[in-house]
């Protein structure tokens, strides 16, 4: 014992029945305690589970064959290649990229453009707006599912109802190839953008109003003041919004589930649904290699745009 | 002056843009079949009736339904406020050597797509005796990420001397987290328990998945069902979405400013 710990012992009773040494050591086995929840449960179900799944796709793995452990080969790269000559999977993969080109940037440009005027438009019922468009937020897709569906009906829905009457045949949205996925596509910029706007609403607030003084001395204009202080400033919010966004959408599953079932004639048929599907049909292994693949896109596309959007002085 | 009242109209036309989809659906569940169809539509129920409701009530077990979803809400409320707290404890308070790769595990956790890990998790839980269970519909929902970045955030801001103090009163870690910490983070655990609701609330997928006989089915999963035996029937289908959506947007619009201030905090910092 050293001396500096002896004198620390004296201090109070608690020290004397551990010194700072041991204390620290029950503090690091203490943290394992906490955290043991979230490491069993990320172990047991995400950790395992990836690696499952990354593995079977190097296999022939199907659903018959969980039984049977003994007749699964390894088959390489051949559900790599396979991929790539799938006429199904280049459709979802396309749809996918659409749906990510077109909703990421409608999502946040709306959100971002709520916020602005909500911030500095008005000063009254911001409260009551803000509520409003976060509303779709937190609502079931199935229930959402249902609403747009009737909204859209091409024949007693609302939306052709009303373009009727002003002399528009309105097409059948849905149920036709070239409006389906765009109608998806307006369907989730409407339910995710109230969750950018409430991002961008806090990121307004540590904006200092000093800033806005100086460009006001400078003689600057709204727009001026919004594309050289309001946007530099937002860097940080645009970058979790674009990458929280990009990942929720590559992702889209939930909206043709519910909404189309991936067609009509494959046009909806997304990524994660097409995978879905391949794993109703019992091909395991493919539909691992399909699943690898979404993942290291999704991986990739967050770096790619953490490096492009990080904010450029820290 | 104009330009204000402008910006108002702007923002209360956008507003009935949002809310359209509901309020229509709304309107129309109060409607008989015949008229939902009617061309043109009626805004205002004309024989306004309960009857879809009704029908509702006798072709889905509504009331064992209503209650698996209120059941599978509660126990990932319940578990996420406390251990996504104990972790985030553990990464603020406590000296901590593997902190940067926990930190990296709960990353890799939000990135992973769900539907990876959908077939290799639904082996798990049959494996476990548990397909089929309510536990297997909220096991991997126990932790979420969100809300160990939700208390972090919150925790990281507690002065390290208050535990420090306590710790030299002769307080043990378990007795500082329940006494002194967990006390002060009642904003942020509010808001855990809203997300934490919402998002077991309105989970289809994965319940989809795990719930195979109707007496364990969720709302969402009962209603997906039904929606695809009888895509037309427009009328039932709405009282439907209704009866999904109405708790959670009346628990909303109650304490919205837990949710939209918890959910801007995580993202900005």
């Amino acid at each position: 014992m050293s001396a500096a710990t002896a004198a620390r012992r004296g201090i109070g009773r608690v020290s004397r029945r551990a010194g700072p040494v041991r204390r620290r050591e029950r503090g690091r086995r203490t943290a394992w305690v906490f955290s043991a929840p979230f490491l069993v449960l990320f172990l047991l179900m995400y950790a395992g589970p990836l690696l499952a799944g990354l593995g079977m796709s190097f296999t022939d793995l199907r659903s018959t064959d969980v039984r049977h452990p003994l007749d699964v080969n390894g088959v390489g790269l051949d559900n790599y290649q396979r991929l790539l000559h799938d006429d199904a999977m280049r459709k979802a993969a396309w749809n996918t990229f659409f749906f990510v080109v077109t909703g990421v940037p409608l999502t946040v440009v709306f959100g971002l453009a709520a916020a602005v005027v909500l911030h500095s438009g008005i000063d009254r019922a911001r409260t009551f707006f803000r509520t409003g468009y976060f509303l779709p937020q937190v609502t079931s897709i199935v229930g959402i599912a249902v609403a747009w569906r009737f909204l859209l009906d091409p024949q007693s829905g609302l939306l052709n109802e009303t373009l009727g009457a002003i002399g528009i045949h309105g097409p059948a949205w849905l149920a036709d190839e070239r409006t389906a996925l765009p109608s998806l596509v307006a369907m989730a910029t409407w339910r995710g953008f109230g969750f950018d706007m409430v991002i961008f609403l806090a990121a307004l607030q540590g904006v200092p109003r000093e800033l806005y003084e100086a460009a006001d001395v400078d003689g600057a204009g709204r727009w001026a003041k919004f594309r050289r202080v309001t946007l530099p400033m937002l860097r940080p919010a645009v970058l979790f919004t674009v990458v929280y966004s990009t990942i929720g959408y590559m992702q889209f599953l939930e909206e043709p589930f519910v909404m189309t079932k991936g067609g009509p004639l494959d046009s909806t048929l997304s990524a994660s649904y097409a995978i879905y599907l391949q794993f109703g049909a019992g091909n395991y292994g493919y539909a691992g290699a399909a699943a690898s693949v979404l993942f290291l896109v999704i991986v990739a596309l967050s770096f790619l745009q953490f490096r492009v959007l990080r904010p450029k002085h820290v | 002056m104009i330009r204000k009242a402008a910006v108002y109209v702007l923002l209360t036309l956008g507003l009935g843009v949002v809310v359209t989809p509901f309020g229509w659906a709304v309107l129309s569940s109060f409607k008989p079949e015949a008229e939902i169809r009617r061309n043109p539509p009626t805004f205002w129920p004309a024989h306004g009736t309960l009857g879809q409701y009704r029908d509702l009530f006798h072709r889905l077990d509504l009331v064992t339904v209503f209650l698996n979803s209120v059941v599978v809400a509660l126990i990932v409320v319940l578990a996420n406020t406390l251990f996504c707290s104990m972790v985030a404890y553990a990464l603020t308070k406590l000296p901590f050597r593997a902190r940067g790769a926990v930190f990296g595990l709960i990353m890799v956790q939000m990135m992973v797509p769900s539907i990876v890990l959908m077939v290799p998790q639904f082996v798990v839980v049959a494996n476990l005796g548990l397909a089929n269970t309510i536990v297997g519909i909220v096991l991997p929902y126990l932790v979420m990420p969100l809300g160990i970045f939700l208390m972090r955030q919150f925790m990281a801001d507690i002065p390290d001397e208050l535990v420090q103090a306590a710790r030299i009163d002769g307080a043990g870690e378990f007795r500082i987290f329940f006494r002194v910490v967990l006390p002060l983070c009642k904003p942020p655990l509010a808001t855990l328990s809203l997300i934490t609701f919402l998002t077991a609330w309105n989970n289809f997928l994965w319940p989809a998945v795990v719930a195979q006989s109707q007496d364990k089915y969720t709302l969402p999963v009962a209603l997906a069902i039904f929606a695809n035996q009888e895509a037309t029937h427009y009328g039932l289908l709405l009282a439907g979405a209704v009866v999904v959506v109405t708790p959670v947007v009346i628990l909303f619009l109650a304490l919205q400013r837990f949710f939209v201030e918890g959910i801007a905090s995580t993202g900005i910092k």
